[in-house]
Parts: structure tokens; sequence; C-alpha cells
């Protein structure tokens, strides 16, 4: 190989990487975000768009010089060169997509886990209270029952979810409130228990990045502490009928005070939310 | 061993089939009929299903459910979503090549059972009849091609009940030529051809066949239990009765993750068949396509939970299913470095076969992408079941499957009709495909991300210029048709004499004339140990089959 083409390669490599990785950090494809695991996952969400960019322009790279460079010209004759394999070449090109998605794995499993092992508040919790359960963020997604998200480390704000075609409900427990619009105050941990009366509906709100299906016959729970003050769309995103597309709600993420004027106007028993 | 046929009893059931054009109306039972009777019957379905899409994309148009009852928008996606999947990929990419090939490649005569490769595909026409009468009699299921309980058990029963008919006849169909393929490729191989010299295609067809005969009686079994519950009121499936929806998914993905590999395997396949002919190279590393495919073919089945993220499924499945399911990029990668360093140093022929198989890899590579990123479970419960999901598995299934399936139709009409296409046409139809297409499903990512879920008909109005813009992609790979359909009726009247081998392939198929006599081949079927064996002096003359092939034959 000349040493002007070899330059020239490197040269690329660098420029490639350099773009992809000024792409994945600088190019914001993500609404805001509003919960305390949203920052989490758009850390995830730039690693795997940097590494999508370099491979995805990388591979167009490769196909559309060969089909200039390679290309038969006027006049030509006759056949390519005869090359049947490269045993090296196949063992690099199995190894480093290996280590890419090894890579992509150990780190997306430390995100799920930082997010709370998207288990919120397990079984096993009860036994030993864990250190780790303060410094988990709780953005968790699961099913099982209410008692098991009970520990003594956090007291979640319990919301039990009704979902039906084609509106969900939210009920507090404490202060028997009845809800269309979630409100939710930030920094508290909040434990949803959803159930659904009909058939399966998804609650989904973007700008958390948390989705759970909603199940009749199979309580789901979902876990998340709101960080950003605001009015943000909850959403069905499970196929439930004609009018799936209208499921839609709010959420309202508030300050504390707020929210407990809310709960206060609405409250049946009186009681104050702490 | 002897094969005790007697020759006689063979001659008089060929010569009560139909001559002519009419043959391709009968119950003939040669596998080029059947491979070119799937082609168009597929092709015709595609159609239909394309107006649909078409359908959902003049809706979405707009933020508000104006164009069509919401009910109805409902049957149009799950129609459209069957007849893609079961009508018209899986049917052209595995019946229609594999039909016309495989006997070919093996040299063989016909495949191993040819009534049962008849039965297979008239299974088809009834059964897509079947679906799509059902909105006219009784309207159609309104629950997606998943047809998720308890929405199956308790909307538009009747429907439901049809389509899972349909279903199951063309899951029939499906099993009956996998196991033809599988005795056919395993049991009909010319003496002397060894399994490591069969053209790429039969692996991928060999693969795809064990998944078929593996996964889809699942999905029959599945479909007659929720038969069950809608009819008799049983309650596998339904809470009211103490019924498990979970079940259900677990059981539906166990055929339809593999279903994917159904429809992306031989399209692999085919792309490995039109490479080195158009590049004039060897196909790179044939051993490690090879091994990749049976990877593919045990992991493919064992990722299905990736499906069910969101469903309420425990972390540890959640994590083996992440870990299986990224690691298929693997297998997958290996194909398209040696793709690509087939091309590298070839001599291409910048023709619409080698135009539409790179726009696959292009393609294909970003589904891929997006693939490996869904699979992580922190990832997927942001974007499971909206626009991302919608994009990405069009970029599997349209930039992948059928992209390939136009190229392989411009790299093997001349050895089905013995004319050529119109090559000008042929690039112009990629160009407009490729374009369309780019412009209709990458912005859908981008809605997904930003909050659009997938099966609406009303959205946020935030997304209309994005979804319009879609809408205007899905008008141009509309449009895209017509040249096509334009070329493919005038080619076979008007189009160049192509003679027998147009491409000076080597693969077995073009060692005879185009089209082929009834037996395939005039005299005994050639031996091709080096169907890839382009550039190598020694191959070369083996362009011309009739006397060195005879002589290898003797060794
Ligand atoms: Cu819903
Ligand atoms: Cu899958």
């Amino acid at each position: 190989m000349p040493k002007s083409s070899a330059i020239l390669i490197i040269f690329l490599s660098i420029a490639l990487l350099a773009g992809g990785v000024w792409i994945g950090q600088n190019i914001n494809l993500l609404p805001v975000d509003a919960s305390a695991n949203a920052p989490v996952y758009d850390e995830l969400f730039k690693v795997l768009f940097t590494i999508g960019t370099i491979l995805f322009v990388g591979m167009v790279g490769l196909v559309v010089y060969s089909l200039i460079k390679f290309r038969k010209r006027p006049g030509q004759t006759g056949d390519g060169l005869p090359i049947e394999g490269n045993l090296p070449l196949e063992i690099l090109w199995t190894a480093v997509p290996a280590i890419v998605i090894l890579f992509v794995g150990i780190y997306s499993y430390d995100i799920y886990d930082r997010m709370g092992g998207m288990q919120p508040l397990q079984h096993e919790m009860h036994d030993h209270e864990n250190a780790l359960t303060t410094q988990r963020i709780w953005g968790g997604i699961g099913s099982g029952t209410v008692e098991a998200t009970t520990v003594s480390s956090i007291t979640p704000l319990m919301i039990d979810v009704t979902a039906m075609q084609f509106a969900f409900l939210f009920h507090y427990p404490k202060g028997d409130i009845l809800s269309g619009e979630l409100h939710v105050p930030t920094g508290q941990v909040i434990t949803m228990k959803m159930e659904s009366k009909d058939v399966i509906h998804a609650f989904w709100v973007p700008e958390f990045r948390l989705k759970q299906d909603v199940i009749p016959g199979q309580p789901t729970i979902l876990s998340f502490t709101p960080t950003r003050p605001g009015r943000y769309p909850i959403i069905c995103a499970e196929l439930c009928g004609p009018y799936h597309g209208g499921m839609r709600s709010t959420v309202v993420v508030e300050s504390p005070e707020e929210y407990e004027d809310w709960f206060r106007k609405n409250s049946k028993d009186a009681v104050s939310v702490t | 061993m002897t094969i005790s046929i007697p020759p006689t009893s063979q001659q008089s059931t060929e010569s009560l089939q139909p001559k002519g054009w009419l043959r391709y109306f009968s119950f003939s039972l040669d596998h080029k009929v059947i491979g070119l009777q799937y082609l168009v019957c597929g092709f015709i379905f595609y159609l239909i299903g394309g107006a649909l899409a078409s359908a959902i994309r003049v809706e979405l148009t707009s933020p508000i459910s104006d164009f069509m009852a919401r009910d109805v928008y409902n049957q149009v996606l799950t129609l459209h979503g069957t007849i893609m999947i079961f009508l018209w990929i899986v049917p052209v990419v595995n019946g229609a090549f594999g039909n016309y090939l495989i006997p070919f490649y093996v040299g063989a005569r016909d495949m191993a059972f040819p009534r049962l490769n008849a039965v297979a595909f008239w299974l088809i026409p009834p059964a897509g009849l079947l679906l799509i009468s059902s909105y006219f009699i009784t309207g159609a299921a309104q629950s997606g091609w998943t047809a998720y309980p308890p929405l199956s058990i308790t909307t538009a029963e009747a429907g439901q009940i049809i389509w899972i008919l349909s279903v199951l006849l063309l899951g029939g169909s499906s099993i009956f030529g996998g196991i033809n393929f599988i005795a056919t490729i395993l049991k009909l191989r010319r003496p002397g051809l060894k399994l490591m010299q069969l053209p790429m295609y039969c692996w991928a067809m060999l693969g795809t066949s064990v998944l078929v005969v593996l996964s889809t009686p699942v999905l029959a079994g599945t479909l007659v239990l929720l038969s069950f519950d809608i009819v008799a009121h049983t309650g596998f499936f339904n809470p009211v009765l103490g019924g498990n929806v979970i079940v259900y998914q677990h059981l539906f993905w166990f055929y339809s993750h593999p279903a994917v590999y159904i429809m992306v395997l031989p399209a692999f396949g085919l792309v490995s068949e039109i490479l080195p002919v158009h590049c004039r190279k060897p196909l790179f590393g044939y051993p490690t396509m090879v091994y990749s495919i049976m990877a593919i073919v045990v992991l493919g089945l064992v990722v299905w939970a990736h499906h069910m993220f969101t469903s309420g499924t425990p972390p540890w499945m959640r994590l083996f299913f992440t870990i299986a399911t990224a690691f298929i990029a693997v297998p997958t990668g290996i194909k398209f470095f040696n793709w690509v360093a087939t091309l590298w140093g070839g001599r291409i022929s910048l023709n619409s076969a080698i135009l539409f198989s790179c726009g696959f890899i292009v393609n294909f590579v970003l589904g891929g992408i997006t693939g490996v990123a869904l699979a992580q479970v922190p990832f997927d419960v942001h974007v499971h079941d909206t626009y991302f999901v919608v994009a990405h598995f069009h970029y599997i299934v349209y930039g992948g499957s059928v992209f390939v399936i136009f190229a392989s139709i411009y790299h093997w009409y001349p050895k089905f009709t013995g004319r050529m296409l119109d090559e000008n046409l042929g690039r112009f139809h990629f160009l407009i495909t490729f374009i369309g297409f780019n412009l209709c499903f990458a912005p859908q990512h981008w809605l997904g991300l930003n909050g659009m879920p997938r099966r609406v008909a009303e959205y946020d109005p935030q997304f209309t210029f994005i979804n319009q813009l879609s809408s205007v992609g899905a008008l141009l790979m509309a449009v895209s048709t017509l040249p096509f359909l334009w070329n493919v009726f005038h080619s076979a009247f008007k189009g160049r004499i192509a003679g027998d081998n147009p491409w000076e392939a080597l693969t077995p198929e073009w060692l005879t004339s185009s089209p082929p006599p009834i037996e395939n081949w005039v005299g005994e079927a050639p031996l091709v140990s080096e169907p890839y064996g382009y550039g190598m002096r020694k191959i070369k003359q083996k362009v011309d089959p009739t006397e060195e092939d005879l002589g290898g034959n003797s060794k």
C-alpha cells in the first residue's frame, strides 16, 4: 500500500470517529427530560447514537466508495480479483462487533442498574435494608404487588392507576382523590400500581422515558421521580381499540408547595400530604 | 441405491399439465411454474398491501382522524401488516425464489414433493381472498397483525376468526414449503455435489426452513387456542375467565421473531447470489457465511421476549433476552462485512440488480443498528410501541427484504422470460424507491423518540409536518411501482432477447437455456463445484457446460 493512501485511510478513520462523536453529543433527538432517570437514559442514547453513526457512515462510505472505485468502466472486460476470503480479516470483523456489542451490553446493564434494575423495589428489599436503595433512581417498571414496594428507607407516593377504553384514572389512596389528570411533586419518588379493566393499554410519558403496559388481571408497577415542573402528555402506547390514538391524558409536575395546594383542594380526608 | 420411480408414470402426469401461459393458472407440478405463481401472486398482494399503506399515510397527513372511520383504520393497519408479511414477503423470498432456484442449485429436476409443493402454493390465493373478503363481509380484524388478547377476543370477533383461519392456511402452506426445501436440499443433491459447494441461497433456505418447521406450528397452536377463546368462550387468554394474556405474547413471539429471519435470511441468500455475478468476484468468506446463517438460526429462536420488555416480564428474563438479541448482530455483521469485501476489488456493473442490492445493504445496516439499540432494555422502555419501532422494522423488511426482491427480479427476469428488462428504467425505479423509502421511514425514528405511538389515527399536532414529509415519501414509493410494472410487462414482449446466460454467471440455473426446459437440463445436470469461481481461469472455461461437466461427472 502506498504511503499516501495509508495516511489518507488513517485521516478518514479519525475524521469518521470525531464526526460520529460530535454528532452523537451535539444532535439532540429527544424531548426535554422531566424525571430523574431521563438524564441517565439520554446518556445511554448519546453513546448508542455515537456508535450507530460511526458504524452507519462507515459502512455507507465503504459501499459507495466500492461502487465508484470498482465500477466497470466502458470497454473493460474480464473479472475482478479472485479473492475467496481472508481469515484474519474475517476474524477481525467478528471480533470487533462482538467487542462493541459486549461494551454496549455492559454499559446498558449499568444504566439498567442505575435506573433501579427496572424493577421497583423488589421483595428481598424487605429483609436487608439496602444502602443502594437510596442511591438508585427508581425509574423502574415491573409487575408485582403493592406490598412489595414499601421499604423503610424511601416513602414513595403511592398512586393507583386504572386504565380502560379509552382513559386513565388516577386514584390517590391517601386523601382518596380520584383524578383524570396525574399530579406529582418534584423530587418525590412516585410508585404507581396499574391495572386495566378491559384490554391491554400502556402508560407512557416520553419526557420520563418510561413506559409500562397496563394489563388486565395482572397488576404492573411503574416508579419514577419527577424533576422538571411542567405539563407533559400521558400516552397510551398499546393498540386498545378504535379510540386508541385519543387515549391521552396529562401529567402535571409541580413544586411540592403547588402539589400540596392541589392535594388540599381535592382531598376528601382533610389530611396533609406529609 | 436405486430410485424406483417408474419413469413412465412421471411422463403421464406431465402430459396432463396444460402448456403455454395457461399452465400458470393450473395445478402445475413444475417447480419453475410454481415459483412464478408464488411471485406473481405475491406481487398482486403487495399492490393491495401497498394501497392499504397509502391509505394509512393519507390518514396521517393530518393530526385528527378524518380520512376514514376509526375502526376502519384499525382494520386497514391489521390487513396491511398481515398481507405484507404472510402474503408478500414470506411467500416470495421463500416460495417464489426457493421453488425456482433450489432444484437448479442442487442439480435436481424438481422439488422433492411436487404435489405438496403445488398444494402449498394453492393454499395462498384462497387464504388471501378469505382475509381480504372479511373486510367486505363482516369487517376485518382490528387488533393488528399481533392479535393480542383481550383486544382480539373482544373486538370484531367474526373478522378475527376469519383472520385466524387465513393465517392458519398460510402457516400450513409455509410448513409444507419448509419440509419440501429441507428434503430437496438434503436428499435430492446431484451425486458428487457436496454441501459446502452449494450456492449460499441453499444454506439460507435450509436455515429458514428449519425455523419455519420449528416455530410455525407454535403460532398455529396459539391461534387455535385464541379461536377457542373467541367462539367457545374458553379462558386460555381471557383474564375475565382466569386466562393469562402474557402467555399469548410469549407463544406469539416464539414464532414471530423467527418470522423476521424467515423474511430476511432468504434475502441474505439471494444477495449472496447476485453480488458475485455483477461484481465478477467470488463470494467473500463462503464458510463464515454458512456458519453465520447457522448462528442466526440458533440465536433467532431464543430472543422472542425482546418484544415484551414492557409486558411486566421479570428482570432476569429481560437481561437474558437483551444479551441474546444483541449478539445476533455479530453473525449478521459478518455477512455485511463479507458482502462489502465481495464488492471490494470487483469489476462492478452498476445495473439495477446491484443498485437494489447495495440499497439493501445501506438500509439494513441502519435497521440493524436501531435493532441493537432496541435490544437494550433501558432504551426500549421509552421507544417500544412507537414510530421508532415502525421505522426500525420497515428498514428490516422493506429496506431489507423488499429491496432484495426487486434486485432478484432484475437479476432473474432474463432467466424467467428469456428477455432483458430495461436497465435505465430499472435504475430510475431504484432511485425513486430508495429516496421515497428513506423519506418515508427515516423521519419516523424522530417521531417515535418524541412521543408518537404506533397504530394511531390521531396524534399531537406538533408532529404534523414530519408526518406529511413521511407521507410524501410513501407517495414516491407508490409512484415508483409504475415504471417497474411498465418495465416488466413491456419487456415480456418487447425486451431485448437475453440469450441463455446474459450475466455470464456460473451458478447452475444459468447453465441451461433461458427460460429452461421442463426437465431443467437437456442432458444430465452439470456438476458445479465452484458456483462463485469468477476470475479463476480454470473455472471460466466452464461457462459452456457441455463437455467439461460431463467429463466431471464420470470422475
Ligand atoms: Cu389504551
Ligand atoms: Cu424480534
